[in-house]
């Protein structure tokens, strides 16, 4: 049996399969999304994605075209819909830990820092401090790995190769860390409910203080190669402009938000992990423009180790954990000696701990924006709901007016700045 | 707290419950009188961001569903919650599309996963599922795994249904 034959054979067998299937939309109300020039072939319809370069993923477009302008911009995603909310409900709460790496994949311990926060706010968990400023390094280093794979890609899209090529070798610095203190460079999931898996090596700090030496350099390497480029100008100043007001009636979130001038930032206005306790400023454009959101994410570097380094300075000795036994398990050299820390043990890696039937909202400010999640309890050690409000989807819901009457070229760019992860729009 | 006693007073009976969970404010009302309360909760007491809409499958309780909005005041820096209860027979809710915009995707996510139907929503799709899916997989009925777990004496008949069987 050739190729041909098998497909053919499989297509028939699909629409057999699907004849009774009833579909929940009809042709009509597809129309109504393009406008009525569509069918008279005045302007274009063309697919862009799912498997395109410049979108980051799988997203797909179905875009409208009047010569090289876009007439409307559909988006179209669930590509890579992995149903993360729906496996959280067969898990323990700490066992629902891992997934929430696998959201936003570029920025792990910052959904770890989010899910960890909201089952310590359920449960009412303490976190010691140096937990707590731990996390905030961690945090911190996160988003800048990040902003650095935004910056590639997007850098790459517009047509700067070289510097997607040296975001990737700053990269293997942060990569290094994560793998330091979790031993996984990238699924790190090191952050416990309660504090984090262990204290970090000494080598930790090494790894870190090299990250500092190095970086304000490579920031000023990168701003060299675009700041001033007239290329780089030409293609994203003044495209894709999003307004004050229309950025928050979209539920737009982080620099995407402040590129346009809005002040929020979750660290600021809702302190979590002690982010109150340092000092640092946050990033504002004016005009909501490509060119803004870039400058606001690349300031953010500077803010970033400038938060690392009051940490690193003020870094309190004491636990990584709370010593609360109800959540976190006891060390081991007790469990051989008290019959308490046994039960302890064994109730938590058997059972877990139970969560009260009432529900929280946790957010942090993640590299895309507010990473929130919403945690509903049943009084067992298993969650009813467990759902992330995933800043990606917000942002990128705006899509369609940043894109107004852009041209398609630009649209690459508008895309890029936005910085979407599917991993994260889709869960 | 003094600030959720403010909130639910200047709505009247329109607020049918406050419940303040760790510091989290969640105002109840009805689904005939949500449009009301958010377009007030947004325009006088500048709620103007709405931040995440979800929500949570109680089954087999009844009313089964509860539809959470969860609101942000960027200027006073506050969030409330807004829920609303829906019986299992009658999946229906008014679109908030009017007060929020980005209600738009989320709300097409909740009719795509949870089956809730959105009165005057215009355009209402699957977002996440193919077009063609039947059923809602975020309710409590649907099994969270459908695989059985394979160990050795009963690996042979568990390979024989996969697609990979007599390769």
């Amino acid at each position: 049996m050739d190729q041909t034959q098998l497909s053919v054979e499989e297509s028939a067998h699909n629409l057999e399969k699907h004849a009774d299937v009833q579909l929940d939309i009809t042709v009509e109300q597809l129309k109504k999304l393009v406008s009525p020039r569509a069918f008279t072939g005045e302007t274009m319809l063309l697919n862009m994605g799912p498997q395109h370069p410049s979108t980051h993923g799988v997203l797909r477009l179905l875009l409208e075209l009047d010569g090289e302008t876009v007439v409307s911009c559909i988006p179209d995603i669930g590509f890579l819909h992995t149903g993360i909310e729906k496996t959280h409900e067969g898990k323990t709460y700490l066992k629902g830990l891992p997934l929430t790496d696998r959201t936003d994949y570029l920025a792990p311990m910052i959904n770890n820092l989010a899910y960890c926060g909201a089952i310590e706010k359920l449960c009412e968990i303490d976190v010691p401090l140096r937990a707590q400023y731990l996390r905030v390094i961690l945090a911190e280093l996160t988003r800048m790995n990040s902003h650095l794979v935004w910056l590639g890609t997007h850098a790459l899209d517009i047509g700067a190769m070289s510097v997607f090529l040296y975001c990737m070798r700053e990269r293997e610095l942060l990569l290094d860390v994560f793998e330091s203190v979790s031993g996984a460079r990238m699924m790190s999931s090191y952050f416990r409910p309660g504090g984090l898996w262990r204290d970090v090596p000494d080598v930790f700090f090494d790894l870190v203080r090299k990250v500092m030496d190095v970086f304000p350099g490579r920031i000023i390497e990168y701003e060299r190669l675009l700041k001033e480029n007239p290329i780089w100008r030409e293609r994203t100043v003044g495209i894709g402009v999003i307004g004050k007001a229309d950025a928050i009636a979209w539920g737009m979130t982080g620099p995407s938000l402040r590129g346009s001038g809005v002040n929020y930032d979750i660290r600021k206005a809702f302190p979590y992990s002690s982010y109150d306790h340092f000092d640092f400023s946050v990033p504002l454009g004016t005009k909501g423009d490509v060119y803004d959101r870039y400058r606001c994410r690349l300031d953010e570097f500077t803010q970033s180790l400038k938060i690392i380094k009051q940490a690193l300075d003020r870094l309190p000795p004491g636990p990584v954990i709370t010593d609360d036994r109800k959540f976190a398990p006891p060390p081991k050299h007790e469990i051989a000696y008290s019959m308490e820390s046994l039960i302890h043990h064994f109730k938590l890696w058997t059972e877990g701990f139970r969560g009260p039937n009432a529900d929280v909202y946790f957010a942090v400010e993640s590299g895309k924006g507010e990473y929130g999640v919403y945690i509903h309890g049943d009084g067992g050690p298993k969650p009813r709901r467990v759902h992330f409000r995933a800043p990606s989807l917000c942002n990128l819901q705006a899509l369609p007016q940043m894109s107004d009457g852009a041209l398609i070229a630009d649209l690459v760019g508008i895309i890029g700045s936005v910085d979407i992860v599917l991993g994260e729009v889709d869960r | 707290m003094a600030e959720s006693t403010s909130l639910a007073a200047a709505l009247g009976d329109a607020v049918t419950n406050t419940v303040v969970f760790r510091d989290e404010v969640t105002l109840l009302t009805t689904r005939e009188r949500l449009v009301e309360v958010l377009t007030h909760l947004r325009d006088v007491e500048r709620f103007e961001m709405l931040t995440d809409e979800t929500c949570v499958d109680f089954h087999p309780g009844e009313p089964r569903f509860a539809l959470v909005y969860q609101l942000t005041s960027l200027e006073r820096a506050m969030r409330v919650r807004v829920k609303i209860m829906l019986s299992g027979a009658d999946r229906v809710a008014p679109t908030v599309m009017g007060v929020y915009r980005n209600a738009n995707w989320l709300e097409r996510e909740l009719y795509d996963l949870f089956g809730i139907t959105f009165e005057g929503h215009p355009d209402l799709r699957r977002i996440m599922m193919p077009a063609d899916y039947q059923g809602h997989p975020l309710l409590k009925e649907v099994p969270v795994t459908v695989e059985e777990v394979a160990f050795s004496f009963n690996r042979r008949r568990i390979d024989d249904t996969k697609i990979y069987a007599g390769e």
